[in-house]
């Protein structure tokens, strides 16, 4: 694979999904996506236009109904093993393990990645201190705010260091200022490592603070419009581009 | 371990009179239970003044009986010798339940074919495994083992079955994007998960094991709990009748306790419950 293969590939994708009723669901169709070696994109979309669909996909929990899908040149579906130690994922709900203490959860990746147990907890505790967690290291989850559990979960990814960062609204559950702390905390990690990064939000600023690239999605599941984002934008200018944004998914939802 | 550091440093009288004081306050917590029981002790002792002595016998005769069984070795043996049947039996019908329970929660072909066997299974009563066994088996333990197989086997694997099931796909996905083998899922999501319906399947069954054991018995052993009714019976001895229920029902109360306390050791993860819907 050279340097300038797209790392993420997603050519004519289709996920219909079949209830037990024989019911057909098509949550994804004609999806097609590129992303280049560290990329930053955020992705956005009305609410069930199949996003964390496609992110299921693209971590090969699923296997697509039709079309292909690459992730550094493999099929994450069918070479599954392949993958192990290379995707990092920040998911929409907190998914702690419930009879795991936050440190046992956040390290739960390096226990499968088979680090020694020193450095499993330090490199978890160290995680959780730059959290904000530190005195709630051996909570159960359900000892913890909604919160510190999404938190717990961003630790959990930010212990590995995958080559494919995915970020399912990983700032939705918090207040505005700790979200903002956080999302400086894993800009500076993305731009640091510069790790490819895919971010699913509904929060168009934070779309235009962490993402390079902006990925508007419609129902179901497909490209509307992908854009560069102004770097550097005015308080006018980032208006602008919200509205122009919001007009994307509203004219999508008229034709729908 | 804090108070108990602290209680060491206290001298004698002292230490005795907090003793005391715990004990007092052990016991008002338990004042519900301790004045039901009083209430029914009461009404039987009073009863008993009323009525013939072989059809309802004084506290005291029961009393009487049941230290009788207690103090004297053979007679305990024939409590733990129910016991042991029990257990053996249970540990038996857990490890093939187990087995079963687990193949039907991973593999959706043996789940459709074993599914409605087993709640087939489960409407057949008690009895009619003892006079099955009875027909087919001469062996006493056998017939014991057999019906104690029979009545608690599908309790567990639907038990443990269901506990399978109910393992959110949320956490399976969450650890299978960590590409983990096939044994790292087991032993940190399948097994962590499973265990509070492995405890729900003890605390069932071993109810469901007591009565059944005890019915098995009167047939053919002699030996055991059930034996000891059926003489008592024979004999018209209501104190010995009612020792003997009342020893057994110690000693299921013990190991249900036993699980309890496992139960508070292994999930202690778990939110402790706030009060339900009384309050
Ligand atoms: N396993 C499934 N079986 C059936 N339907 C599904 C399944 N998963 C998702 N869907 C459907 O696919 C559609 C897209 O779901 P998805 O979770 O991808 O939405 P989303 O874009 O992430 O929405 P949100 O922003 O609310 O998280 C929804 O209508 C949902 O009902
Ligand atoms: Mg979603």
């Amino acid at each position: 694979m050279n340097a300038a293969d797209p790392v993420v590939q997603m050519q004519d994708v289709q996920m219909v999904f079949t209830s037990v009723d024989g019911d057909r669901f098509t949550a994804v169709e004609g999806l097609d996506l590129e992303v280049g070696s560290g990329d930053v994109v955020a992705i956005v979309g009305k609410t069930g236009c199949g996003k964390s669909t496609t992110f299921n996909l693209l971590l090969g929990l699923e296997r697509p109904t039709s079309g292909s899908i690459q992730l550094l040149g493999h099929d994450p579906h069918k070479e599954f093993d392949w993958f192990r130690s290379k995707l990092g994922v920040i998911f929409q709900t907190d998914r702690l393990l419930p009879w795991r203490t936050a440190l046992e959860n956040a390290r739960v990746g390096l226990e499968i990645l088979d680090y020694s147990e020193k450095e499993q907890n330090d490199i978890a505790l160290q995680w959780l201190h730059k959290l904000e967690l530190q005195g709630f290291e051996d909570a159960y989850p359900h000892e913890l705010s909604g919160g510190m559990r999404q938190r717990v979960g961003m630790a959990r990814a930010f212990c590995l260091t995958p080559e494919i960062f995915f970020a399912d609204e990983a700032f939705g559950h918090l207040d505005q200022s700790t979200a903002r702390r956080l999302r400086e905390v894993f800009l500076e990690l993305v731009t640091e490592s510069r790790k490819t990064c895919l971010l699913i939000t509904h929060n168009i600023h934070e779309a235009l603070e962490i993402g390079s690239r902006l990925v508007i999605l419609g129902k179901p599941g497909h490209v509307l419009a992908d854009m560069e984002t102004p770097t550097n934008a005015t308080r006018a200018e980032m208006a602008e581009f919200e509205d122009r944004v919001l007009d994307i998914i509203e004219a999508n939802e008229v034709v729908g | 371990m804090e108070s108990e550091a602290t209680r060491s440093e206290l001298s004698p009288a002292r230490a005795q009179e907090a003793w005391h004081a715990r004990l007092l306050s052990v016991l008002a917590a338990r004042k519900e239970p301790i004045i039901s029981f009083g209430v029914i002790l009461a009404a039987w002792q009073v009863a008993s003044f009323f009525l013939p002595p072989y059809l309802v016998p004084g506290v005291g005769a029961i009393l009487a009986a049941f230290i009788e069984i207690v103090a004297s070795l053979t007679l305990l043996g024939d409590v733990l010798t129910t016991m042991g049947r029990i257990f053996l039996g249970l540990v038996l019908a857990f490890i093939t339940g187990t087995i079963l329970g687990v193949f039907m929660g991973f593999t959706e072909t043996v789940e459709k074919y074993t599914l409605p066997v087993l709640h087939f299974i489960m409407g057949i009563p008690a009895l009619s495994w003892v006079v099955f066994a009875i027909i087919w088996f001469s062996h006493v333990e056998t017939r014991i083992a057999f019906i104690l197989l029979a009545g608690c086997l599908p309790n567990y694997a639907l038990i443990i079955h269901d506990g399978i099931k109910s393992i959110s796909k949320e956490y399976l996905d969450m650890l299978r994007a960590l590409r983990p083998t096939r044994k790292q899922l087991f032993s940190k999501l399948i097994l962590p998960g499973m265990i509070p319906a492995v405890l729900t399947s003890w605390k069932v069954n071993l109810g469901l094991a007591a009565r059944v054991v005890i019915v098995a018995e009167l047939v053919g052993a002699t030996r055991g709990v059930g034996n000891k009714l059926l003489l008592a019976q024979e004999l018209f001895e209501m104190p010995k009748a009612i020792a003997w229920t009342l020893v057994l029902v110690t000693f299921l109360l013990i190991s249900q306790f036993v699980i309890l306390f496992l139960e508070h050791k292994l999930l202690r993860w778990r939110p402790a419950k706030q009060g339900g819907m009384a309050t």
